[in-house]
């Protein structure tokens, strides 16, 4: 005797996005928590030490916020004109930032007042860091000049001008304290040795440089400007190793994960997109407004995103306790050791085993139409869960109660409620190609059964008067559609036959 | 002797088994069912086929256990005569000669001596009138016997045997009078009295084993249940409804405790009988079920269902045992195919299966679930139905059509793709195509080459795609190319032997495509008529594309030259080339019978013509690669050599082309003796075998039909000999005789046997071989003279003497 069939639920890939570990890696992300702040956010800088608090630069502050907190732990707000590029020092005790006016200040975490200011630059500074031997600040400024400062005197140590536009991008070695790089609108990314005090390195980015960025082992350099993303090999001389062109507007920022050293880059077109080590895009992140500074948290655990219309939005992960909370709170069935019990013995040689008949398990639709009752089938495929979360489901039913000719049955004798629920099942679903034509049907049907009442109800009346609208813009829309395949059409034979011309041209020249 | 022919048309294999109610051993142990000209035996445990009893010369059309002697059983068919067999043994012991054509029987316990006969009254009339008749089997030793004594019961009956049963023992006669007139009766009244039309025609009848009661089934589902039917006119019934459909079959149990039924719906219903509703249910058997019987013990059930399959179910209602045969449907709607591997014929099963029938062992291997989707039996319901599969060459993909609502204008179809799995050792799911075409696919076929599968459909919507399994995604199928000529619509498809080319052939005009590069290479065309059959020749003449159209055409194009080889006239239906050698097969349908020309493609002339192999039209037939192959130095059968033809008519027959060597070494591989379990195996029966082997080895030459008479009455004896325990017997000396006796060949129809074997001798002496000689010798002497009783007392004497008696045994017999 043959066990029941179950209906079989059919499964359509989606098209185009393929589920790969690093994509599950990715959008394990809580959805993020928004903050919002005085003015365009233009540099975000995570603490080296935990907790890992960061510093964002926005307007005239600097707000150092906890890993988890919504509110500033602190702030530095001594700025007379707009600050920017707050960034840590390596022991996370020290925090730099340039100003509009040209004047850089250095400020203890625990204090308000600027410890030193550093001044020299005639114009903006846009970026400040601190050297890894964390004695020497290095800034780049509006002024067309690169600066070095010793921390403990508060003098200038030297000035290198060799840029032709403003510099915008900063990023010292962490391996040599006297390295670091530099990039310019100047189209130029350079290295600078300080020993020697001049560059050592050019390379051309083709586009202004809006950021700089080393991987950790410094062999590897990425340049960020325009729509390019640039990959540069160091060690083989400033060698072009791959250039990504996956933004369509200003590429602004650029990190890397410290898992994996993934890349990431924000960019005015609002996308973070994530590169996988052959630098394609694996994920992709969207945000509000255009990007315009993006950092994350060692170990990956926050992503934070600082944005144009001054909001930051911070994207924590998602971790393996927090999925445990939420489902033991929900569980109210037995424990584990119920359904185990037993099921881990394992028989000895000599045992004389006595099989026992596999219970079929039906989901609830399958058992009603195991016993025909297919009235109560269509309405379990017709729960408001199902419907709405596992539309196959339903859809799957109702084209089995079809191919069992007892569709027009199940339909007949419904109340106002059920038929409502027709409607919205329609115009949610009878667009998408996999469920339009056995919804149609039901369409059919529905409407042949109810013409008489319809109009009796106002609300299946208003979602009736709702679905005609739908449909009538589905129409124009397919219209259009197949003008532009016309439109195609004509080209690729107008095309085909220049092809065919040249050809022919060619053999009798030949 | 037969005339040596060299090829004829054999039916093999596959018969319905469903014809008639399977019939239960009265120890359980075997089951009995009519299965197309023969008797076929399976055991209830292990459900092998045992053996057939074989003797009729058309279809049986009844059997029934003899009532007087449980071991034997008769059966009837449809070519008038009735015969008694043992079926443990499979031995015939006497044949009836009744002349009429017989429908069905029936035996009562009551009536020793008597069988009820369904016969025609009229043998050609169209209105079909069908009669009962008791039939007196005359008492006598001879093998065939006249039955002359026909007595008539009733007429105008149904045609359906369900529709006639036998009720209790002592009123037995009464009821076996009342039953067909009660039949008519009660019709009329039902008719009568019922107002709403509902159908109430009988469908089936049984009777109530103990009691006074009778069980209808009607054409609505109803069953009724009559009692008091004796008084005329008082009568009353009872009704019980639970199938929707008409109901099939009824059966009591033998006790009378419940009532079996079963019906379009598969499921068999168990009523207890006198407790009103109360009922149990064994769903989903596979296929309406057609009958019901029981066991006498009532310890097994026998279902037989329309899918040629007889189910064993224990009275526990749990399924113990099923019996398939090859599923024969309405319709088959695939190609005959063979899959590679197990070179078993695949072809569609149940529905929405493809079934494997192993050719050689004519068994049922199993079914593969192509639609994988709940089976609802009701009448006019569309459904699912496996319309086109194909394998690839090497057996490790297979891609299947099904397809749903052919009649209504909303054709829903899906193409599906198997990959083989070595650890399961079946084909398993990898990828289904909801919308492979916007209309229907007409053909499909897998290019054979060795590297890559590619699989290329055409359909009515004017294109022809090619799918290969995935670009970027190695484990599923994409489509790859999409092809059209001119908005035509394409009708075959066809890969060259090395899958360098591709045919489509689109209406009138063949397309010839490279596979590589998808280039049209070339059109031909040979107006008029649409191209209907489309293939490549094999190996040496794989440059030559055979085509026949519609306007009765056969042509040949040499791929080389691009030009028209040759063509004929004739009108070709079906068109298949063997893959194992140059050869093609065309079935040609003219004035009402079809013709098979066999030809190479490259001359027209064809190799072997077979005139008027059946009466139908063929249009499924496949070459069967064989095992051995043969070596026919024969011109005509040398086409058979390497593969066999089967071939599927419109009645579904499946039949196939024997060769005379094959069937000689047939029929020495059946010579194989058969230890059933019937008999213990004692260094006595050792013995016995031994001798009975020696015996059949010095007949294998003979004709099989004349062996046969030989053994009856001896066997019987001998399995009684050996059941017997050795203690019991009495002793050897006393029993000698009669053992010696029941060897010998008896006297009473052995004249035919015997001048057969004279004559069969007299041929072999002239082969001059000494040995044969003294054989013949021996022969004869036993033959010639008509012994006289007296004579034959003497000559028991003489043995009973003879001291060494096993010596004599054994010499007795040449």
């Amino acid at each position: 005797m043959a066990s029941f069939k179950p209906t079989k639920v059919q499964f359509l890939p989606k098209l185009g996005e393929k589920v790969t570990e690093e994509t599950l890696y990715w959008k394990n992300y809580k959805s993020p928590v928004q903050i919002k702040e005085f003015g365009a956010i233009t540099k975000i800088d995570f603490s080296p030490l935990p907790p890992h608090n960061y510093a964002v630069t926005a307007s005239t502050r600097i707000h150092i916020y906890g890993p988890h907190s919504q509110e500033p732990i602190r702030s530095f707000t001594r700025f007379r004109d707009t600050a920017y590029g707050g960034r840590f020092r390596g022991d996370g005790k020290l925090l730099v930032a340039g100003s509009e006016e040209g004047l850089i200040r250095l400020f203890d975490i625990s204090g308000r007042v600027a410890l030193r200011q550093f001044k020299g630059h005639s114009k903006a500074v846009h970026m400040t860091s601190f050297l890894s031997d964390g004695f020497r600040v290095v800034s780049g400024s509006d002024d067309l000049s690169c600066r070095v400062w010793d921390v403990p005197s508060a003098v200038e140590l030297s000035s290198l001008t060799e840029h032709t536009d403003y510099i915008r991008a900063l990023a010292p070695s962490k391996l040599n304290p006297d390295l670091f790089v530099t990039g310019s609108y100047d189209h130029t990314v350079k290295v600078f040795d300080m020993r020697s005090g001049s560059s050592v390195m050019t390379m051309q980015h083709g586009h202004p440089v809006e950021c700089v960025l080393l991987y950790p082992s410094e062999a590897l350099l990425v340049s960020t400007g325009g729509r390019y993303v640039k990959v540069w090999d160091l060690l083989k001389g400033g060698q072009e190793l791959v250039s990504l062109k996956n933004h369509h507007k200003t590429v602004t920022c650029a990190c890397l994960s410290s898992v994996g050293n993934k890349l990431l880059t924000g960019s005015l077109d609002r996308h973070v997109k994530v590169y996988n080590s052959s630098y394609k895009v694996v994920h992709n992140f969207d945000c509000d407004a255009s990007i315009l500074s993006m950092a994350i948290a060692p170990d990956d655990e926050a992503l934070a995103v600082g944005m144009t219309n001054g909001v930051l939005s911070v994207r924590h992960r998602r971790h393996q306790k927090d999925k445990e909370m939420l489902t033991s709170r929900r569980r109210r069935g037995p424990s584990y050791q119920v359904f185990v019990k037993g099921k881990n013995f394992v028989p000895r040689q000599d045992d004389f085993l006595v099989s026992k008949p596999v219970k079929q398990y039906l989901r609830k639709y399958d058992k009603q139409l195991k016993s025909f009752e297919v009235s109560k089938a269509l309405d379990t495929a017709l729960q408001t869960w199902t419907r709405t979360s596992k539309p196959d489901v339903t859809v799957v039913v109702i084209i089995e109660l079809n191919r069992r000719g007892t569709l027009k049955n199940a339909l007949a004798g419904r109340n106002e409620e059920i038929r409502g629920c027709f409607c919205v099942l329609f115009f949610r679903h009878i667009f998408d190609p996999r469920f339009s034509r056995p919804l149609l049907m039901v369409g059919d049907i529905v409407l042949d059964l109810y013409q008489q009442v319809f109009h009796q109800s106002p609300v299946v009346e208003r979602l009736l008067q709702r679905l005609m609208e739908v449909l009538g813009r589905e129409a124009e829309l397919q219209q259009e559609l197949l003008q532009v395949l016309g439109i195609l059409d004509t080209l690729f034979t107008s095309f085909v036959m220049l092809i065919d011309g040249v050809m022919k041209a060619k053999k009798i020249i030949i | 002797m037969v005339e040596k022919s060299d090829v004829r048309v054999v039916r093999c294999g596959g018969s319905k088994i469903n014809l008639r109610p399977p019939i239960i051993s009265t120890d359980s142990r075997f089951v009995l069912c009519a299965s197309g000209d023969s008797v076929k035996v399976y055991s209830t445990r292990t459900e092998e086929w045992l053996h057939s009893l074989q003797g009729h010369t058309n279809q049986v059309t009844g059997i029934a256990l003899n009532p007087a002697n449980h071991l034997q059983v008769y059966s009837c068919s449809a070519d008038g005569t009735v015969k008694l067999w043992d079926f443990i043994d499979g031995i015939l012991i006497k044949t009836f000669i009744i002349g009429y054509r017989l429908f069905a029987i029936y035996v009562s316990e009551k009536h020793d001596g008597i069988v009820f006969l369904h016969i025609a009254l009229d043998t050609d009339s169209k209105n079909e009138c069908f009669q009962l008749v008791a039939v007196h089997l005359p008492k006598s030793a001879e093998q065939e016997v006249e039955a002359k004594e026909l007595s008539a019961v009733s007429s105008r009956i149904s045609p359906n045997p369900s529709c006639t049963a036998f009720g209790r023992e002592v009123r037995a006669h009464s009821y076996f009078f009342k039953c067909p007139l009660f039949f008519s009766v009660c019709s009329f009244s039902l008719k009568a009295t019922d107002k709403k039309g509902a159908k109430n025609a009988f469908t089936c009848i049984a009777c109530h084993p103990a009691d006074d009661c009778i069980a209808t089934g009607h054409e609505d589902g109803k069953i009724r249940l009559w009692r008091n039917f004796i008084h005329t006119k008082e009568y009353t019934y009872s009704t019980q409804h639970w199938h929707h459909n008409a109901v099939n079959t009824l059966c009591f149990t033998p006790e009378g405790t419940n009532l079996l039924s079963g019906g379009i719906e598969s499921v068999l219903v168990q009523w207890q009988y006198g407790a009103g509703n109360r009922k149990e249910f064994l769903p989903r058997l596979g296929g309406s079920i057609l009958h019901v019987s029981t066991s006498s013990d009532g310890q097994l059930f026998c279902t037989s269902h329309s899918d040629n399959k007889i189910t064993v179910i224990e009275s526990s209602f749990k399924v113990c045992g099923v019996i398939q045969g090859l599923v024969k449907g309405d319709a088959v709607f695939t190609d005959l195919m063979i899959d590679p591997r197990s070179k078993a014929l695949v072809l569609n099963g149940k529905p929405g299966h493809l079934q494997f029938y192993s050719l050689l062992r004519d068994k049922h291997l199993y079914n593969l679930d192509i639609v994988q989707q709940e089976y609802i039996y009701e009448a006019g319901l569309d459904q699912f139905e496996v319309v086109k599969a194909a394998f690839d060459i090497k057996g490790y993909w297979l891609a299947t059509v099904e397809e749903r609502g052919q009649k209504s204008s909303d054709l829903e179809f899906v193409l599906k793709l198997w990959a083989y799995d070595e650890r399961t050792q079946s084909f398993v799911l990898n990828t289904t195509i909801t919308a492979a075409h916007t209309d229907r696919i007409i053909s499909m076929c897998f290019s054979s080459s060795e590297e890559t599968t590619m699989l290329v459909t055409t359909a009515e919507d004017g294109q022809f795609k090619a799918w290969c399994q995935g670009a970027d995604d190695q484990s599923f199928w994409s489509c790859d190319f999409v092809g059209s000529y001119h908005n035509l619509t394409p009708t075959n498809c066809s890969f060259s032997a090395d899958s360098s080319l591709l045919a489509v052939s689109f209406q009138e005009v063949i397309t010839i495509w490279s596979p590589d590069t998808w280039e049209l290479l070339t059109t031909l065309c040979q107006p008029p008529g649409v191209v209907r059959d489309l293939c490549f020749g094999q190996l040496s003449c794989s440059k030559y594309l055979i085509a026949t159209t519609t306007r009765n055409l056969l042509c040949c194009w040499n791929l080389l030259t691009c030009a028209l080889e040759w063509s004929t006239s004739v009108e070709v239906s079906k068109l298949q080339p063997d893959p194992l050698s140059e050869n093609v097969a065309a079935f040609s349908y003219q004035s009402k019978h079809t013709d098979l020309f066999v030809f190479k493609p490259n001359e027209p002339r064809p190799l072997f013509t077979h005139k008027n192999v059946c009466s139908e039209k063929i249009h499924r037939a496949v070459f069967v690669p064989r095992e051995e192959l043969l070596n026919n130095c024969d011109e005509s059968s040398q086409w058979l050599n390497r593969s066999q033809l089967y071939f599927l008519t419109q009645n579904m027959d499946l039949l196939t082309f024997s060769t005379a060597t094959e069937e000689d070494r047939m029929l020495s591989s059946s010579k194989r003796l058969v230890i059933d379990d019937s008999i213990a195996v004692t260094p006595f029966y050792l013995l016995l075998g031994k001798h009975r082997q020696q015996q059949q080895k010095l007949n294998t030459p003979s004709h099989p039909a004349a062996d046969k008479p030989q053994q009856p009455q001896g066997s019987v004896t001998i399995t009684e000999l050996l059941h017997t325990p050795a203690h019991v017997l009495p002793a050897a000396s006393v029993l000698c005789s009669m053992f010696v006796s029941s060897l010998l060949i008896s006297n009473t129809g052995q004249e035919m046997n015997s001048e057969k074997e004279e004559e069969h001798s007299e041929e072999e002496m002239e082969a001059c071989d000494s040995q044969q000689e003294l054989r013949a010798q021996g022969s004869v002497d036993e033959v010639t003279p008509k012994l006289s009783k007296a004579q034959e007392r003497e000559l028991k004497r003489v043995r009973k003497t003879d001291f060494s008696w096993m010596a004599g045994l054994i010499d007795s017999k040449p």
